[in-house]
């Protein structure tokens, strides 16, 4: 097999650490996934062969895991993932105005990367920070309390 | 307006005012100046804070930790303890109160304070949650201790029974059953788990625990296992909330330092022993068979019931699943009994319910108050009414799965009985208040959109329905409407009640159920008018599709 290096660093190895963490048995799937997910931004199908090899799972249902979950992605992301809460709390509070300033500053749909490889825009559901409505996530940094007006201002912060 | 770090209350009630208020209300500014903290701390008298027993009280926010009696002479050390080094001053700490039911609280409240009752969220925010010292100075682990030592497995399933304890995930099972089902269910090994996965939107009160206070969680799943006869739990966390994923697993990692988890626990011959499972984005897996299928590493897909997880849960075991309020409830169960329980909240759903408020009001933030408040007292009191002085319209309670609630309903009591009677549920907690600026149909929309997005996908009435039911909805806000998407929203409402095969699917038709029933006017002007009443909906197929 060859060696896949993605996000800078070896996929292989990325994969080998999170099984050897958890213990290769089924019932750590879902967290040797989110390492790897957390490590490379993606989950590469070369992971998943991999991981079937080393805790003897049919890939077949390691992509039934994978896909099911909105924290897993089997797709390349962009440098920086923005999350938008679509959910009632955010909306009644002006979080369509918000989505829609998202939308003129980036020009994708949802769960598309912009050409520049520098943001993948999605929508989540709530993320339980309801009380500052609004709520756009990026990356780890939590945005409350948005104003479209802010929107350019927040992703300027992030290259 | 400025911004506080902290505000200091002083009761000015008339007999506060004769034992020296004023002076200590005096000597507090002057201190404060001297430590130069002047910018960062608000201090006020008050007027009656609702109690009476240790007169002068000094209340300081947001730990809400009470003082009393403070004399003058105690005020510098206050200050230097807890306003300056930020520690409680405990000896100077009022005796814990014991409130009298509704009654006393009702009382309390008619000070200038919101009062609330803390029983679930008691340590949170007063204590360092990451010290376990600071949760056993608290109280904490006296309910495991005085269980194990004193009591048998039946007798702490009694007095939870007793104490009338309902599930406060949304569906108020009474919490005493579920644990007999588990105890007497057949089986050597068995798990509990706390189904700490909250994902209901506009909900985030169980984080507040798990982040404020893990030890209680860790404590009360402790009882738990000693109750039903498990020797081993899970804590599943949903995946967004990293925070209480760490405090968590410190807590555990201390607990077992301290043998407080592990073998021979309080030198007892009991065993029990705690993982935490963190999820990975999905609000199915708050399902308790979801949550058990993505513990064992499968799809959070629920399982045909029955069996229930009672017992055949997870690995097929018999297991207890309880959701975190739930669980906070219980070690203060244990240690003050059934009877203490009882004074708060209704005879036939005692204790109190943590509330998250949200939406078109002045203050949003958590209240914890006993069972049996009033939409309408929320919005007075805690909410501090309307934002711009708008109109109360509907509230949705219980995150997506809960009611939509208009105005005539403000003054049936929240609990789980009147919510029955009334045909509304109590849900989550989560308060979602909203003006007359809000429209019906986008609203349900907005709820629609997150159900379709989330349902698992396994039964044909729910992945199908949802999608169906959001296309309509779009079409009728986009002025599309036609004479026939009333009927047929309602056969779609009618499929995904009878016929999915888990709460998901059926909650889903309760937005689109209720705003037929309280607000067709408003969905007919859509469909028949293309008219918008709350002016919200675009009322043209918009370009790119919105959210």
């Amino acid at each position: 097999m060859t060696v896949a290096v993605k996000n800078g660093k070896d996929a292989m190895q990325v994969v080998r650490t999170a099984v050897v963490h958890h213990g290769a048995t089924r019932d750590e799937l879902i967290p040797i996934l989110t390492d790897i997910n957390h490590e490379l931004g993606y989950i590469p199908h070369e992971a998943v062969d991999e991981v079937s090899r080393l805790i003897g799972m049919p890939k077949s249902q390691l992509y039934s895991v994978a896909s099911f979950y909105d924290m897993l992605s089997l797709k390349p992301r962009g440098r920086h993932v923005i999350k938008f809460c679509e959910n009632a709390p955010c909306h009644v509070v002006g979080g369509r105005q918000v989505w829609q300033a998202l939308h003129d500053a980036l020009h994708v749909k949802p769960g598309e990367t912009t050409p520049d490889g520098r943001f993948t825009l999605l929508t989540t559901s709530c993320i339980g920070v309801c009380a500052v409505g609004p709520v756009v996530v990026i990356d780890d940094d939590v945005h409350g309390n948005v104003e479209p007006e802010q929107v350019a201002e927040i992703l300027a912060r992030y290259e | 307006m400025k911004t506080v770090r902290s505000m200091v209350l002083v009761s000015s009630d008339p007999v506060s005012m004769e034992r020296g208020a004023q002076a200590v209300h005096d000597g507090l500014l002057r201190e404060i100046e001297a430590f130069g903290l002047s910018n960062e701390i608000d201090v006020m008298l008050v007027g009656d804070l609702g109690r009476h027993d240790a007169l002068p009280f000094v209340v300081v926010y947001p730990e809400a930790v009470v003082y009393g009696p403070v004399t003058p002479a105690d005020v510098h050390f206050l200050v230097e303890e807890h306003l300056y080094k930020g520690r409680v001053a405990t000896s100077l700490q009022a005796a814990k109160r014991e409130l009298t039911g509704r009654i006393a609280w009702l009382n309390a409240r008619k000070g200038t304070l919101p009062a609330e009752q803390r029983i679930v969220l008691e340590r949170a925010g007063v204590i360092d949650p990451e010290s376990i010292e600071d949760a056993i100075a608290h109280d904490g682990y006296q309910a495991l201790g005085k269980a194990l030592t004193e009591m048998k497995p039946a007798d702490v399933i009694a007095v939870l029974e007793q104490s009338g304890l309902q599930g406060r995930g949304g569906a108020g099972f009474p919490a005493g059953l579920k644990w007999k089902f588990v105890s007497k269910a057949p089986g050597t090994k068995k798990y509990v788990i706390c189904n700490a996965d909250e994902s209901e939107p506009g909900t985030f009160k169980d984080r507040l625990v798990l982040e404020g206070d893990p030890h209680a969680i860790v404590e009360a799943l402790a009882l738990a296992a000693y109750a039903v006869g498990a020797d081993e739990g899970y804590i599943y966390i949903r995946g967004e909330y990293e925070l209480a994923q760490q405090r968590v697993k410190k807590a555990i990692d201390q607990a077992r330092e301290m043998s407080l988890l592990g073998k021979g626990i309080f030198g007892t011959d009991f065993n029990f022993d705690l993982h935490v499972h963190s999820g990975a984005g999905a609000y199915i897996c708050g399902e308790e068979t979801a949550l058990i299928e993505s513990i064992e590493g499968k799809r959070g897909e629920p399982r045909a019931r029955p069996p229930y997880p009672t017992t055949n849960g997870l690995w097929g075991k018999p297991t207890l699943v309880n959701n975190v309020e739930t669980l906070a409830n219980v070690p203060a169960i244990l240690r003050n009994g059934a009877a203490w329980y009882r004074k708060f909240g209704t005879p036939k759903s005692p204790g109190t319910k943590v509330y998250t408020i949200l939406g078109n009001v002045n203050v949003t933030g958590v209240i914890e108050v006993p069972m049996g408040i009033t939409l309408r007292e929320v919005i007075a009191i805690y909410a501090k009414d309307m934002k711009n002085g708008a109109t109360f319209k509907l509230a949705q309670t219980g995150g997506s799965s809960g009611s939509v609630i208009p105005a005539s309903l403000q003054d049936t009591p929240m609990d789980f009985e009147s919510f029955g009677k009334a045909g509304v549920s109590l849900g989550s907690g989560a308060l979602l208040i909203c003006d007359e600026n809000t429209c019906v149909v986008d609203l349900a929309r907005v709820l629609l959109n997150f159900f379709k997005n989330e349902s698992c996908g396994k039964c044909t009435p729910c992945r199908v329905g949802t999608h169906r039911a959001y296309d309509t909805l779009t079409k009728i806000s986009e002025g599309q409407g036609t004479p026939g998407d009333i009927e047929q929203l309602l056969m779609l409402c009618d499929g995904l009640v009878k016929m999915s095969n888990c709460g998901l699917g059926q909650t889903a038709a309760v937005p689109i159920k209720d705003i037929l029933k309280h607000f067709r006017a408003e969905v007919d002007a859509h469909i028949n008018l293309k008219v918008c009443p709350a002016g919200v909906c675009s009322m043209v197929v918009e370009e790119a599709e919105l959210a």
